[in-house]
């Protein structure tokens, strides 16, 4: 129906030089002219936050927008683990190449070769930023930066600040970021969720927002914007997200024409704290750097009540170590979670509700001693006695695999501008680099990356190319895009129903969960695909939101976000089922060997999968972006 | 579990505000404080009721939101831990829960329980940062810092800003903030050359949010989620005395 | 223009003046606390001087009057530097209740001792009783007795008897030692926030900090409330021998009004 042709922009030329060369190939905006700009930058965690920051530092005029209270809260903040950088510190052989390579490998060859050169490139530039910012990163004795294998690598490449990784990155943009809102060159709106984005002449020129203690809709007008407002991990309803994240910045962007890409490319972390109940709200993720000491397990028997520690040595399965003899437990976290949904599919799970294996830290313990444990991840077990109320020193955690983080996300091109021009997407937003399975540690990398030194550049050659505009709010789009929003908001309000949004999203999630999880199969997706648009039916009949419109109001805030969600994971499961191969994060029983590995298509499958909109409940349309591999050969991926 | 929830309601800024009295049915000891908050939000939305507003959202106690005073303490009872990692195992049944706001002139209420905390990015837009651009940063290990320098930096930098500080001093003080991040800075490299600069502009915004003076009652640190030292003070003190010593000769 | 100019938080606009700066006001809260406290254990070694007997403290107490002007210069002085912790005090007391404009309905303290969070009533009541005591033992106008005191053998006012007289009666010496009792609690707390105000602190040292403040504050207290206890008790009587007749001089002569120096108490 539509003529969209996906051109990815990827510049020619040898791999490692394409980046240079289209520095050098884009238009400019001269310095004086960058005041006559204005960015809008959605969302303030390490890519919004860091580009809010770049652009303000360029000289442009940005206004940047969150939800939270302040910019500091974006959940980037959660990250435990650490960031990848190819700094090679520890002359252990890694290389730009390596980290580009282990990234498209980890990514099942599901992504773009130049996007992910350029991360592997520019990651040695973020340590280098960030250190300069007053990141605490760890440190040797020599005081120079500590580093340590993460998540599957082979190299210890991994930067790390505790266990707080993220929160300290997240800090170090906030307070690049703050300094410019106080030198006046950013306006920062918090407690403001976007609700609309604007299109002037099919451009991408402002948006709408509701501002989260008034309940007044506003239009915000620029020259470019810019989306980093995360992922869609919460279409599960339990994840390891924040419970304000949410998918509606990037959906109502996709109604507008943006493509959708790659959804159903989720990742499930492999080491969470099982669900304890029907009340639970959120799952919590333990650090991926416990499987470096921690061994994990399942009972042999099925159904075996008998406590971990009246399980004999011979009769426990270290499943990973079994199957993965060179990885171990550091296999990559889609293998790592899936054996652990097959051990208790398999009737082996332990806990209350038999969905969780062991994570044992005896053997590490009896090794190392307690208290060199206790040092390494202290906190982590002090958290885990907090949730669970069990003393890992004494007893193995129980842990189980929970929606983490999505790796599908807007369509951008090399520029990280959606087929929208204009609109450029960033971080975990966006779908460009992780294809389909991110590794540990990248995510933070990727975030300040498209930040700090990829859309810097690319949003200039935009708008040198678009020019100043000066648009104004008063123009019909913005009432128009203004009246829908807040005709939107009144019907949630005037439903009067019997349930509360959050009680729809559990079910959703629930739903979503069971269908297009872990492991999803034709039947249980074209199941889902019935549920849901039944579920989005009954939510706009039935919904309950207490409160008023022009105030704050979090049953309404929960409410418009819900109801992105319920459209949104029909295009989750749409793609899942279009996708008739297993490849990283999506997992179809269909296709895998006998021993239960995933087998990719590559003859039919080596694409981007670019939904785009075509009407509330009608099926999306696919667009196909070929993905060509120049550098590295496609290969089975194997962590045996 | 039945609990018996005190909680302080209010519909905006210029409402009064009031205790109002709820209960909590059949809690699991297992649920999460905010989760219990949760249920009964459910229940009083079931009753066309305006649900209890409180700020939240990473749940697993690093992003700051949560912001609740539960029984006369910031987080609760259960010591280095934020609202949302408290659970309800630490509570017994038939407790009685006294739910208010962070209560500071700083941080004026906005509903319910939540306030407005953009007192803590004022402070940091003044000075709480490293004054580089980016690019053009040297090499990361061009500076050796020694790692007992960066581990200070790193135990002040833990702060996730919360307030619970500001909420739990009698004075509504706001020290222990900005203290840890004058603190993270003073003890890197990198901070130096602003160190004094930044001190000095850090605490003139503090003092013009209106935020109280510090009577060492060391009541933030003992609500700390993130167990922040009033050391951090003393290193502030020592650093605004230094850089009004300095620019006074 | 490459970039917007680079701006340190130097050139923050509001830049305040030491004292209107919350942390100024603790300065000079630390430095008059410290006067104070100098002057406090210097008042109490004079005082405990009554143990070495009659003549030795009353020579101190001349020794003090000795040095005329000098002793006036020192008195004002420390009443300027006990004014300047007064209004310091009141100051930041009011901007901390005007920071903390409503209270919470439960109202809990974890850690904050009981000394710390009465600092403004322990200080009000020892203002007040520093008033009564100056007109006790100093203007000695609260007591007839004290002006009609003979001299001593060296010809000093008997500073000795004026102090056992005034610690007779027991409402005296129990006053006297709840106010030094309050008074070493609002020490006890002073001198940790000595340090801590003006940044002498460190993680390492802290712990060693807050027992040598109490320590000092102990030893305060029993160094003042030796004297009334030991009247008390009896352990100190007034002289067997009164001064003989050609000392006999009306206390009336001295100068009334002798602040501390013949106040030793």
């Amino acid at each position: 129906m539509s003529s969209i042709t996906l051109d990815s922009k990827v510049p020619s030329g040898p791999l490692a030089e394409k980046w240079d060369k289209h520095r050098f190939d884009m238009k400019l905006v001269n310095p004086a002219n960058k005041r006559k700009y204005t960015v809008i930058v959605v969302g303030s965690g390490l890519a919004g936050g860091a580009a809010a920051a770049s652009l303000a530092e360029l000289g442009y005029n940005v206004k940047c927008f969150c939800f939270q209270d302040s910019p500091r809260r974006a959940h980037s903040i959660a990250a435990q683990g650490g960031i990848n950088a190819a700094k090679n510190y520890q002359n252990d052989g890694d290389s730009v190449f390596r980290l580009f390579y282990d990234t498209i490998k980890g990514g099942d060859f599901r992504s773009r070769e130049a996007n992910v050169y350029r991360l592997a490139q520019v990651s040695v530039n973020i340590i280098d930023q960030c250190v300069a910012q007053g990141v605490p990163f760890a440190r040797e004795y020599g005081g120079l930066l500590d580093n340590r294998s993460f998540g599957g690598a082979q190299v210890s490449r991994t930067f790390y600040a505790r266990g707080q990784t993220g929160q300290q990155l997240l800090l170090g943009a906030y307070s690049a970021l703050s300094r410019q809102i106080g030198l006046g060159n950013v306006e920062m709106y918090p407690r403001t969720e976007m609700l609309d984005l604007v299109l002037i002449d099919g451009h991408a020129k402002g948006i709408v927002v509701r501002d989260l203690i008034t309940g007044e809709i506003s239009s915000h007008a620029g020259d470019a914007v810019a989306l980093g407002t995360g992922g869609y991990g919460r279409v599960f309803y339990l994840s390891t997200n924040a419970m304000g994240c949410n998918v509606t910045a990037a959906y109502r962007a996709h109604k507008r024409g943006a493509l959708f890409a790659n959804p159903c490319y989720t990742q499930i972390h492999p080491t969470c704290i099982p669900v304890a109940g029907e009340h639970q709200s959120k799952l919590t993720l333990m650090s991926e750097s416990l499987r470096n000491d921690g061994r994990v397990w399942a009972p042999k028997k099925k159904g075996d009540n008998r406590p971990a520690n009246q399980i004999p040595e011979d009769e426990r399965d270290y499943y990973l170590e079994r199957k993965y003899p060179s990885f171990g437990n550091l296999a990559p976290r889609d293998i790592s979670s899936r054996s652990a949904k097959e051990a208790c599919d398999d009737g082996r799970g332990v806990g209350e509700f038999g969905r969780g294996v062991y994570l044992d830290f005896s053997d590490a313990i009896n090794r190392l001693g307690k208290n060199l444990i206790k040092e390494r991840y202290g906190n982590l077990f002090d958290m885990y006695e907090r949730i669970t109320a069990e003393n890992p020193y004494e007893v193995p955690m129980r842990i189980y695999p929970a929606s983490h983080y999505t790796m599908g996300g807007l369509w951008v091109d090399y520029n990280l501008m959606s087929n929208l021009p204009g609109l450029h997407v960033i971080g975990e937003a966006n779908f460009s680099d992780h294809g389909a399975n991110r590794l540990g540690a990248s995510a933070l990398m990727q975030g300040l990356a498209d930040g700090y030194f990829v859309l810097p550049y690319t949003i200039a050659d935009y708008l040198a190319r678009v020019g100043a505009q000066n648009i104004s709010t008063d123009r019909q789009e913005f009432k128009d895009a203004e009246q829908q929003a807040r005709e939107k908001t009144q019907k949630l309000l005037s439903i009067n129903g019997s349930r509360t949004a959050e009680s729809f999203h559990r079910e959703l999630g629930h739903i979503v969960w069971e269908n297009c999880g872990m492991a999803r199969n034709e039947t249980g997706l074209k199941k889902a695909l019935q549920m849901i648009p039944e579920l989005r039916e009954q939510f706009w009949r039935d919904l309950k939101v207490a409160g008023v419109e022009n105030s704050l109001n979090q049953s309404l805030e929960s409410a418009g976000r819900v109801a992105d969600f319920m459209e949104f994971a029909e295009l989750l499961c749409q793609d899942a089922l279009h996708r008739e191969e297993s490849c990283g994060g999506h997992f179809r029983e269909e296709y895998q060997t006998d021993e239960g590995e995933a087998v990719r298509n590559d003859d039919k499958f080596t694409y981007v999968a670019a939904w785009e909109h075509t009407g509330y409940g009608k099926t999306a349309e696919l667009h196909k972006e070929k993905l060509e591999f120049e550098n590295v050969k496609l290969a089975t991926r194997s962590y045996k | 579990m039945n609990i018996t929830l005190h909680v302080w309601r209010q519909k905006d800024a210029n409402d009064p505000g009031a205790m109002e009295v709820y209960t909590a049915k059949d809690v699991s000891a297992d649920s999460s404080f905010l989760e219990m908050l949760d249920m009964v939000n459910e229940d009083l939305a079931q009753k066309g009721i305006d649900p209890i507003h409180f700020d939240h959202d990473c749940r697993e106690g690093i992003c700051g939101m949560c912001s609740l005073v539960i029984n006369g303490v910031p987080h609760g009872p259960q010591a280095a831990t934020t609202a949302c990692q408290l659970h309800m195992r630490s509570f017994k049944d038939g407790d009685a829960i006294y739910i208010e706001p962070f209560r500071a002139r700083a941080f004026p209420v906005l509903k319910d329980t939540i306030v407005d905390r953009t007192a803590f990015d004022r402070i940091m837009q003044a000075g709480g940062f490293i004054s580089v651009n980016t690019g053009g940063a040297p090499d990361a290990n061009a500076i050796p810092i020694p790692k007992t320098a960066a581990d200070k930096a790193m135990d002040a930098a833990a702060c996730i800003g919360c307030g619970a500080c500001v909420a739990a001093c009698k004075n509504g003080s706001a020290m222990l903030f900005v203290g840890a991040k004058v603190t993270q800075f003073a003890n890197l490299p990198q901070g130096q050359s602003e160190k004094a600069a930044r001190a000095k502009a850090m605490v003139a915004q503090m003092d013009l949010e209106g935020f109280g003076n510090c009577s060492n009652y060391s009541e933030c640190e003992a609500v700390c989620p993130k167990e922040i030292k009033v050391e951090v003070i003393a290193r502030m003190n020592r650093e605004f005395l230094g850089a009004t010593v300095k620019s006074s000769s | 223009m490459s970039s917007t100019p680079t701006t340190s938080p130097a050139q923050s606009p509001s830049s305040a003046t030491f004292i209107s700066a919350s942390i100024g006001k603790k300065v000079l809260m630390a430095f008059s606390g410290i006067v104070a406290l100098s002057f406090v254990v210097g008042h109490m070694l004079g005082n405990l001087q009554i143990f070495l007997g009659q003549e030795r403290l009353n020579a101190y107490g001349e020794s003090l009057q000795s040095l005329g002007a000098g002793l006036w210069v020192i008195r004002i002085s420390l009443l300027l530097f006990f004014a300047l912790h007064i209004w310091m005090g009141v100051k930041l007391k009011a901007e901390n209740l005007k920071a903390r404009p409503v209270r919470y309905k439960f109202n809990e303290t974890v850690k904050a001792s009981i000394s710390s969070r009465t600092m403004i009533w322990s200080g009000t009541t020892i203002l007040a009783f520093f008033v009564y005591h100056i007109l006790h033992f100093t203007a000695r106008t609260t007591d007839p007795r004290f002006l009609q005191l003979p001299l001593d053998m060296a010809g000093n006012y008997d500073i000795y008897s004026m102090i056992i007289l005034g610690f007779e009666n027991p409402v005296n010496a129990a006053v006297y030692i709840i106010a030094v009792g309050l008074l070493c609690t609002h020490i006890s707390h002073g001198i940790y926030s000595m340090f801590q105000s003006l940044g002498l602190t460190s993680p390492s040292c802290n712990k060693t900090l807050h027992r040598f403040a109490h320590a000092v504050a102990l030893i305060l207290f029993l160094g003042f409330s030796a004297v009334p206890v030991g009247v008390i008790t009896g352990a100190l009587k007034l002289p067997k021998n009164p001064p003989s007749n050609n000392h006999l001089q009306s206390a009336q002569s001295l100068e009334p009004i002798s602040i501390e120096s013949g106040g030793e108490s």
